[in-house]
């Protein structure tokens, strides 16, 4: 029964949550929510432990028939095998220690229970999503993550901003969710199953490589992967995202949600690799988004938003390694970036908590001395997204993914130009946010000094965002390959195109020269030379073009005056149609006659004896002309 | 002119119902409104006493007994409420009592 009690922890949380938050203590609220994803992951490590013992054998359970009609069955099954595994690990261990902080975090809250049910919501549609066995399943847990999505980001639902960001995000995953319910229904209609495994195996066996359907199959959950995963051109909603409390952006970003996408890929791969187009379209797309993203993030003001185009940046990464056929290694990539990017937006939630709700990094600075903590656990979390070499997490997983880009089957010297020049901004936008907050002169004055609550998690993820790195060295500096190794039975090894030896060193060496360079051209533009930075900032093309950029390249516009702004236009003419003026028509028949004899209702007797009167003259008169017609 | 009784009755009856319908159009005053009613009420009657003359049936004449029961019920109940109109108003104007009006 191990398997199903992981996601089983997290429900019965939200469910005892929902029912009585109100009736109990904030600290009995605190233990069921954390303590619910606690013991999930103690189940998982133990669940995960089985597995390794078991030769890596995957542990299958069914829970309960869900559908079964003649021609097609679903269940509630749930298998832990080693892709599963791994996102599990990563969804119970970071998004226990979020919830943590977040008991820390949002303590004075006056909706603190509804905020943990929600949470605890959020990790069990997760957790059901990577865990399900049919894709029937994992469409429940992916719409699942949707709606604790939206509940989340307008947690604060008496902002209207908030409302509408929440809004926004539910609309745009939409879209992609109802290309992937269009792909599961080709599916359906040509291999007759939803058991993943069943799909996996036979549908090599139905296309050939690079057949029509097949494509077409994999365009479209590529759709919904690209709009879980906030990549182009659906990525409008998740800078938008950061309407929510800080928790909800880090359980957002590193645990839940944006990873589903690239966990839904990696997941259908064989569907993927039997069609080389669609490869190429998520290798473009995650190349292309990384650098739009980047760019974005590097003009943005606050520091929430600079961590979600930096979030869409680094899955950018991972649909690269995707697209190129890196399998483990865009799952290599999704685990340190879960640890460094929980860190980071924890990190932020520190600072922004300590002044006093303050987002805009131009009114910050000089936080080093007043908040040594966090600065330490924030220089840790940056290094480890810049891709530092040698010592964090990020430098293997980044270098792997662009060292394949290039090296593998599926990859292009053009993809790791993207990968590259990636480097550099990240280098860039992190270390701009990073001077901006630490140092300079203060300019806003710290209220609070977070406490143990919220610190412990970040120490943790801080050690975390080192030492995960080390479980895949390249071949160049150790060839240590447990990672990868883990995640062969489900995930083939990467097609070698060429094995240089060579060539390897010298993209690292270029990506981490082009990784420090950014933290060097970042160092001039903030702290050593700002004012020449403010000069050439402010030429006249410049300025609109900075605009440009922090508006997200104006996707946002680019869809009002494509989409928005018709539908409305439609939705007026349509408001006055016919069909509706025949009911409006009958509503005001209605009402002319009510006013008339409302009229009546005078209060002066003897109009209605009148009216007692005329009536029966009436009724007379009838009956009297009907007697004379009879006789 | 030779008039059958019956005939000469019913026109008395209606003669005697029409003026007190007018009066009760008419008149704003709320006791002559009553008194008219029991004039109507009366027209009725005599209506049907001829009725049951007409055809020897004392059918008639019974129902004369209930409208003078409910005559004398109706009067009393009417001038409970006069003297409560007249108490709260202090007129006896029936258009004064219009508070009911829609």
């Amino acid at each position: 029964m191990l398997p199903a009690l992981i996601p089983a922890f997290p429900f019965l949380g939200a469910c005892l949550l929902m029912l009585c938050w109100k009736r109990v203590s904030r600290s009995a609220v605190t233990v069921i929510g954390c303590g619910s994803v606690g013991l999930s992951a103690i189940v998982a490590l133990v669940v995960a432990a089985t597995v390794a013992g078991a030769g890596k054998e995957p542990l299958v359970q069914h829970v309960w028939q869900w559908i079964q009609v003649p021609g097609f069955a679903a269940g509630i099954d749930f298998r832990m095998d080693a892709l599963s595994v791994v996102f599990t690990l990563v969804i119970t261990i970071v998004g226990f220690l979020i919830h943590v902080y977040a008991t820390g975090y949002m303590h004075d809250d006056e909706d603190y229970g509804r905020f943990l049910a929600c949470m605890n919501l959020f990790v069990g549609a997760m957790l059901v999503l990577v865990m399900a066995d049919n894709l029937l399943l994992l469409y429940l847990g992916w719409e699942g993550v949707g709606l604790c999505s939206y509940l989340l980001i307008g947690f604060w639902y008496k902002d209207p901003a908030n409302n509408y960001a929440a809004r926004k995000a539910f609309l745009v995953t939409r879209v992609g969710d109802t290309a992937m319910a269009i792909a599961l229904f080709l599916l359906f209609e040509y291999m007759g199953t939803l058991n993943i495994q069943q799909l996996l195996r036979e549908a090599p066996l139905l296309w050939d490589k690079g057949d029509p359907m097949v494509t077409l199959i994999a365009l479209l959950l590529l759709g919904g992967a690209v709009g879980k995963s906030a990549q182009l051109p659906l990525q409008t909603w998740l800078p938008d995202a950061m309407a929510g409390p800080t928790p909800v952006s880090a359980l957002i970003h590193a645990a839940t949600m944006v990873t589903a996408g690239v966990y839904l890929i990696a997941r259908m791969h064989v569907v993927f690799e039997l069609s080389p187009a669609a490869q190429t379209a998520t290798a473009i797309i995650g190349a292309v988004t990384l650098l739009m993203a980047g760019v974005s993030a590097l003009v943005q003001t606050d520091i929430k938003r600079v961590l979600a185009y930096s979030t869409i940046s680094q899955i950018g990464y991972m649909f690269l390694a995707l697209g190129c056929g890196a399998w483990s290694a865009a799952i290599f990539h999704f685990v340190t970036h879960a640890f460094f990017k929980a860190l980071l937006f924890m990190g932020a939630g520190a600072v922004i908590v300590a002044l006093h709700h303050e987002q805009d990094m131009f009114k910050m600075g000089g936080l080093k001395k007043m908040l040594p903590g966090v600065f330490w656990i924030f220089l840790i979390g940056c290094a480890s997204l810049t891709a530092i070499p040698f010592v964090t997490a990020g430098f293997y997983s980044k270098d792997q993914i662009i060292w394949l880009s290039w090296a593998a089957v599926g990859g292009h010297k053009a993809y790791w130009l993207a990968g590259v020049l990636g480097a550099l901004l990240t280098g860039m936008y992190t270390f701009r946010m990073f001077f901006l907050v630490f140092y300079g002169e203060a300019k806003t004055k710290v209220h609070h000094i977070p406490g143990a609550v919220m610190m412990v998690p970040l120490y943790i993820l801080a050690v975390l965002s080192t030492i995960a790195g080390f479980i895949e060295l390249p071949h160049t500096l150790g060839h240590v390959t447990l990672f990868s190794n883990w995640l062969a039975p489900v995930l083939p090894a990467v097609q070698m195109a060429q094995e240089s030896v060579a060539l390897e060193w010298a993209s690292q060496l270029i990506s981490a020269v082009l990784a420090l360079g950014g933290i060097w051209l970042a160092y001039v533009w903030v702290l050593k030379r700002p004012q020449g930075m403010v000069d050439f900032l402010s030429m006249p093309g410049q300025v609109w073009l900075q605009g440009f950029w922090r508006r997200g390249w104006d996707i946002d516009a680019l869809y009002d005056a494509l989409i928005v702004r018709p539908f409305v236009y439609l939705s007026n003419i349509n408001r006055k149609d016919l069909i509706d003026k025949i009911y409006t028509g009958a509503a005001q028949l209605t009402e002319a006659c009510h006013n008339v004899m409302a009229r009546t209702q005078s209060g002066i007797l003897r109009w209605y004896i009148m009216g007692v009167v005329l009536g029966a003259v009436a009724i007379l008169s009838v009956l009297i002309w009907r007697l004379h017609e009879i006789s | 002119m030779n008039l059958h009784p019956t005939t000469a009755g019913l026109l008395l009856a209606g003669i005697l119902f029409v003026l007190g319908l007018i009066s009760v159009l008419i008149r704003r005053n709320i006791i002559f409104m009553l008194l008219s009613v029991e004039i109507m009420l009366n027209a009725a009657g005599l209506a049907f006493v001829v009725a049951a003359s007409h055809w020897g049936q004392a059918d008639g004449q019974v129902m004369f007994m209930f409208i003078l029961a409910m005559a004398a019920a109706e009067v009393s109940v009417g001038l409970a409420l006069i003297l409560q109109l007249y108490h709260q108003l202090r007129t006896l104007d029936s258009d004064e009592a219009s508070r009911m009006n829609g």
